[in-house]
């Protein structure tokens, strides 16, 4: 009987993990199949809507199947694109600029907290922590940033807000955790400071570590709106989201100013716009995902180990 | 004498240096931590002194320091405007609800994702699951918007096709708590299920190996070691939401609720409240107060959970 489960063991080769019994395997398949289609479903359905003429949009309402086909809520989005085309400057400026200023902190911070012969490491890393924990909330915040840091319409409004997260912070700190010591010992008697041995030796050796903070960053600078709603009123600064909200709400507002006035609704394919931009401005993080999701899994582990 | 010196030179070793050749020693250690420094300085430790607001009586010309003081004033007002107990009990609720599906349906997954055993199948489900958590709330709102549309909502117009009067969510305040507890497990499970996936992965795999040889199937292997197993990382995961229990997820109530007064008593959260104070308002010394009152809650919830945890099982516990 041993002998037997052994063989079978052995005989599975490399996914010894999954454990075998054929209800477990029935029930996983399809709770992880429903889930997953759940999950890419509404995606589906903005797909299809931003296709559909909108004259069958008016008449039948948002579709679940493709019956007919036109890119004329494509076209209209981009008509005028300087718009649309200055929103994706400025989120791809934001959350390039953002993105590599708050790694290169992130990493180094964590890489300092993490060396230890630093002998404040402790004082330092409660005293970056507790502000997690207590805070003074929206209003002294926000008016600090309005009225002391004069952030109103000002680019420094949609990158500093994300600039530096503590938990980044403990994640770099928990992954050069794992370099060993004796990489910075050695470079201190060749005479090496501190600042050239995290240059040139530590963020070598973190490129899963600086991957997995980049895509963290560039999710939350690009997905951003919340920090272009409150400090930004000028139009040629909006953000790809903002400028998504903006044009989700006020389309709202035209057509129910259309229909209150008793005017006949423009002829403008409002309900398929909507839907087009909403492809348009999540296409491209969604499009760069795939590359990602293998470092992002990886960055993920570093995660879930207790800073 | 010889024997003195020894003496005193092994008394001055275990003497702590003095503090400025210590800071000599590493001042390019401490100049690195002089941008995170300044940064949690400026817009984590100012702004705590700017609770002094929420006893002000905020004034442009005063700022926020030098405002005239007006003793509990804003707090009284937040009572007579009746709202704050309905807000807390809905960040409460909301959050509860969001933290105990969250745990069951992320350890579920990943124990089901590990069950699965084509690998073609496991990573595209994996893949899908994971796409909501890329997106922002303003394309969930759009989502909403597709699905619950009164006039055009993909809901609707199937009911209308089956010849079943049309559904107005934005007029049902009842259906919402199930509508956002949905779309908040919907956009973060994949994520979540990744974090105890990892877990999984990394666990001794001859436990299971035993277990198999001691004839246990495959229930009783999930039941007994999986499970346990992911207890650690279920408690760093529940801490850290219970120190946010009073804090809610402000995108997902703001960009699916907006604005309608009508569904405010099931869908108002603190942060909804707040916010709508200081933008819409201009309450600023209310809104102060009302930050104050939440700040004050989150972190004495999480101080006395870290306190009872730190106590039955000290490893579990967040500092």
């Amino acid at each position: 009987m041993i002998i037997s489960n052994h063989f079978k063991l052995h005989s599975r080769g490399k996914h010894i993990r999954q454990h075998g019994s054929a209800s477990v395997s029935i029930i996983s398949y399809l709770f992880i199949g429903l889930f997953a289609l759940l999950c890419v479903f509404p995606f589906y359905l903005i797909i299809i809507a931003s296709l559909t003429p909108e004259s069958s949009l008016i008449r039948d309402g948002y579709p679940i199947l493709l019956k007919s086909f036109d890119l004329q809520s494509y076209a209209l989005c981009l008509k005028n694109p300087t718009s649309v085309l200055l929103a994706y400057a400025n989120t791809i400026t934001v959350t390039a600029c953002g993105t590599i200023i708050a790694v290169f902190i992130a990493a180094m911070t964590g890489y300092v907290l993490s060396r230890m012969d630093f002998p404040y490491r402790n004082k330092f890393s409660f005293f970056f922590f507790f502000t997690t924990l207590f805070n003074g909330g929206l209003v002294p915040w926000y008016i600090l940033c309005v009225r002391y840091l004069g952030m109103k319409n000002s680019y420094t409004a949609l990158v500093l807000p994300l600039l530096f997260s503590v938990w980044n912070m403990i994640i770099a700190k928990s992954f050069m955790k794992g370099i060993p010591d004796a990489i910075t010992e050695s470079a201190k008697i060749d005479g090496a400071n501190d600042m050239t041995i995290f240059i040139r030796l530590i963020i070598p050796l973190s490129m899963p570590l600086l991957a997995t903070l980049s895509l963290f960053s560039a999710l939350t600078y690009w997905n951003d709106w919340y920090n272009c709603m409150i400090f930004i009123t000028n139009e040629r600064m909006f953000t790809l989201q903002y400028y998504l909200q903006r044009m989700l709400g006020s389309a709202q507002a035209m057509r129910l100013v259309a229909e209150k006035s008793g005017i006949a609704l423009p002829s403008v394919p409002l309900e398929g716009m909507k839907m087009a931009m909403t492809i348009i401005a999540t296409g491209p993080i969604v499009l760069l995902y795939p590359f990602v999701q293998r470092y992002f899994v990886k960055g993920l582990t570093i995660g879930a180990v207790k800073g | 004498m010889q024997v003195k010196a020894g003496a005193i030179n092994r008394d001055l070793a275990h003497q702590k240096p003095p503090l400025f050749k210590t800071l000599k020693k590493h001042w390019l250690l401490l100049a690195m931590l002089l941008p995170a420094t300044i940064y949690v300085v400026v817009f984590s430790y100012i702004p705590m002194t700017g609770i002094v607001m929420a006893f002000k009586n905020y004034q442009y010309s005063g700022g926020i320091y030098f405002s005239p003081w007006c003793g509990l004033d804003n707090f009284k007002f937040l009572a007579i405007a009746g709202k704050l107990w309905q807000v807390t009990r809905n960040t409460l609720l909301y959050n509860v609800a969001f933290i105990l599906l969250g745990i069951v349906l992320e350890m579920g997954s990943a124990i089901l994702l590990n069950e699965v055993s084509k690998k073609w199948f496991r990573k595209t489900a994996q893949t899908f699951m994971f796409l909501p958590y890329f997106i922002s709330w303003v394309v969930v709102g759009a989502i909403m918007y597709n699905v619950f549309n009164y006039e055009r909502g993909v809901v609707n117009s199937m009911l209308v096709t089956l010849g079943i009067k049309p559904f107005d969510l934005y007029n049902t305040p009842g259906a919402w708590p199930a509508v956002l507890i949905a779309l908040k497990l919907w956009k973060q499970t994949g994520y979540g299920s990744v974090v105890y996936l990892a877990a999984i992965t990394g666990l001794d795999q001859q436990m299971y190996e035993a277990a198999t040889i001691d004839g246990a199937n495959a229930w009783q292997k999930i039941r007994r070691i999986t499970i346990p197993s992911l207890i650690p990382t279920m408690m760093i995961l529940l801490l850290l939401g219970v120190g946010n229990i009073f804090r809610g997820d402000f995108g997902l109530f703001y960009q699916t609720v907006k604005t309608s007064a009508l569904l405010q008593p099931t869908t108002d959260v603190i942060d909804t409240y707040v916010f709508r104070m200081l933008i819409n308002n201009g309450d600023v010394g209310m809104a102060a107060a009302a930050g104050l009152y939440q700040s004050v809650l989150c972190f004495a919830t999480i101080t006395v959970c870290n306190f009872l945890v730190k106590k039955v099982q000290p490893e579990y516990a967040l500092y």
